[in-house]
């Protein structure tokens, strides 16, 4: 019941910060919106017992990303007059389409009663997101993928380091 | 679950956000008047006894003062900022033991009561989650009060809290790593856990060869901190925090000849109290959580044998606190000695100095737990 009560209020939250990434008119209330579904995904994370996930969530997303992202939208300044004319030819009513045939099938599902198409995980386990297991199996079952993501992320911040200084217009930056 | 478990677990919510405050009112006062000692100068002597009851005086006066708003603030975030300034700064001290705790009987059950807030699994985790998050308060205050000077402030501080917090991290893996070692039960995440593990004497886990075992009688009279093992860990850990609670000589936040007010320049009355509130809450958890990763947390002399039982119950408390209060001692006698760092030292120091040191003594510190749990590779 608890966890009902509090899927809820926090899934508001979640639907709420991500409205408000979409239409706000402010890039800066946009971060806020983005920061506030972060948050409620990781209340999402304590509930099912992954609490590593969550920590990690809040440090790496809501800490380090969205604290970049803040710095760059400052950075840059907030144009509050931007253009709004419509430059798409046709995504727009695309996507209206593809929405609602998704609501269409979604609606069909609720009302026939098929929601057991979507059924819970196979295996009978308990969930179990301890940092100690998650840490087993990141280094035993996983290496490979672990250490292949950080070699690309380093890759990543190498290339980012070298577009930035070896680029073709380094001249001019020093002359600046 | 009945009654007495939910007063219990109230009592200590409650409990977890008094200390800081009330560790606050003294705190600053202390500031002031150690500062003032330090600059031969007497500092506040009117309010109460050695004018210890200034921030009551102080807090009660800003509570009453009109709050200017400037007419070109986006009102919804200036608002928030200053709340969003409080609540992670309070929310750290929850994870954070202060004591031993007790057992009563009451109700018909024997129950426990944690000098804790709340003893996470991932306690460290979320102190790092949670000053991670401590810096919104700084970029929106400055961003939202549409004036340069704490927009300035705001992206220094941005800057400033992303370079130390990784510097900050690596020293807490050192210890976390290093405490691994110290139990059965592998590693953990929690500071309660991580407390206990440093109870007792080094003589319990050093064994010397035969001509050297005289010198564990001297080990024996050495606490089993972290602070002896880990020590250039405690060096790049209090250096970040001074830097993330952007305190003198790391305040380029704040910087009042060059910022006017810094980040805060826009807020007055009770606003400005929230941002005061928030730093100084900040520096406690600060020093309390080097009291506890280096210093034993609450491990002190218990005397059990000559004292009564009540005071026995809450020495480990007024241990935890002289520990914190001698560490938050060096952040003030810091601020009063050093000149402010200028901004590309900061950054300097924070990237070239601070995450490479914590990276070689985070390998360094992985050779010695390898080595102790797996023995030498060629053996």
């Amino acid at each position: 019941m608890i966890e009902l009560i509090l899927f809820i209020i926090v899934a508001a939250v979640a639907i709420f910060g991500a409205l408000t990434v979409v239409f706000a008119r402010n890039p800066v209330y946009g971060a806020m919106g983005l920061m506030m579904t972060l948050f409620s995904l990781a209340v999402f994370y304590v509930v099912h017992l992954a609490h590593l996930v969550a920590a990690v969530q809040v440090i790496v997303y809501a800490g380090a990303v969205m604290t970049l992202f803040l710095f760059v939208i400052m950075m840059i300044g907030v144009d509050r007059d931007e253009d709004n004319t419509e430059k798409l030819p046709m995504q727009r009513q695309f996507v209206g389409a593809l929405g609602l045939v998704i609501v269409l099938v979604a609606g069909i599902a609720a009302v026939g009663g098929r929601f057991d198409w979507v059924r819970p995980a196979a295996s009978t386990v308990e969930a179990n997101g301890t940092v100690q297991e998650v840490g087993k199996l990141l280094f035993t079952e996983w290496i490979l993928p672990f250490e292949a993501t950080s070699l690309l992320l380093i890759i990543a911040a190498a290339g980012a380091i070298a577009l930035a200084y070896f680029g073709p217009r380094r001249r001019d930056r020093e002359d600046a | 679950m009945d009654f007495w478990d939910v007063l219990f677990v109230a009592a200590r919510v409650v409990l977890a956000f008094v200390i800081p405050l009330v560790a606050v009112i003294f705190l600053v006062w202390g500031e002031r008047k150690i500062n003032a000692d330090m600059t031969n100068r007497i500092g506040p002597n009117r309010a109460g006894p050695w004018g210890i009851l200034q921030t009551v005086a102080d807090g009660l006066k800003l509570f009453f003062k009109e709050q200017v708003t400037p007419r070109k603030v986006e009102f919804l975030l200036y608002a928030a900022a200053p709340i969003l300034a409080l609540i992670p700064a309070f929310m750290t001290f929850l994870v954070i033991p202060w004591g031993e705790g007790f057992t009563w009987e009451i109700g018909g059950k024997v129950r426990e009561f944690a000098f804790v807030g709340a003893d996470l699994n991932i306690g460290v985790l979320f102190f790092l989650a949670m000053s991670s998050v401590a810096v919104y308060a700084i970029v929106l205050a400055g961003w939202s009060s549409g004036s340069k000077y704490p927009l300035l402030g705001g992206i220094r501080g941005t800057a400033q809290a992303i370079s130390y917090e990784a510097a900050m991290g690596l020293a807490i893996v050192a210890v976390i790593l290093f405490a691994s070692t110290t139990s059965t039960d592998g590693g953990t995440l929690s500071f309660v856990e991580l407390v206990e593990r440093q109870r007792g004497t080094w003589d319990e886990v050093v064994s010397l060869p035969g001509g050297l075992s005289w010198f564990e009688n001297v080990l024996g009279l050495i606490p089993r901190w972290n602070i002896l093992p880990q020590f250039i860990a405690f060096v790049i850990f209090m250096i970040a925090a001074v830097a993330e609670t952007n305190r003198a000589p790391f305040d380029l936040v704040e910087a009042e000849q060059e910022l006017v007010g810094g980040f805060h320049t826009e807020y007055s009355g009770f606003r400005f109290a929230m941002f005061f509130l928030a730093e100084y809450t900040n520096m406690f958890n600060m020093s309390a959580i080097a009291v506890v990763l280096f210093f034993g947390g609450w491990d002190g002399p218990t005397f059990d044998q000559w004292l009564p039982g009540i005071i026995v119950t809450f020495l480990p408390l007024f241990w935890f606190l002289l520990k914190t209060a001698a560490v938050l001692f060096v952040y003030i006698w810091i601020r009063a000695t050093w000149p402010r760092l200028r901004y590309d030292q900061l950054m300097n120091l924070g990237w070239k100095r601070l995450i490479p040191a914590a990276l070689v003594w985070l390998i360094a510190s992985t050779v010695v737990v390898s080595v102790r749990q797996f023995g030498w590779p060629w053996a």
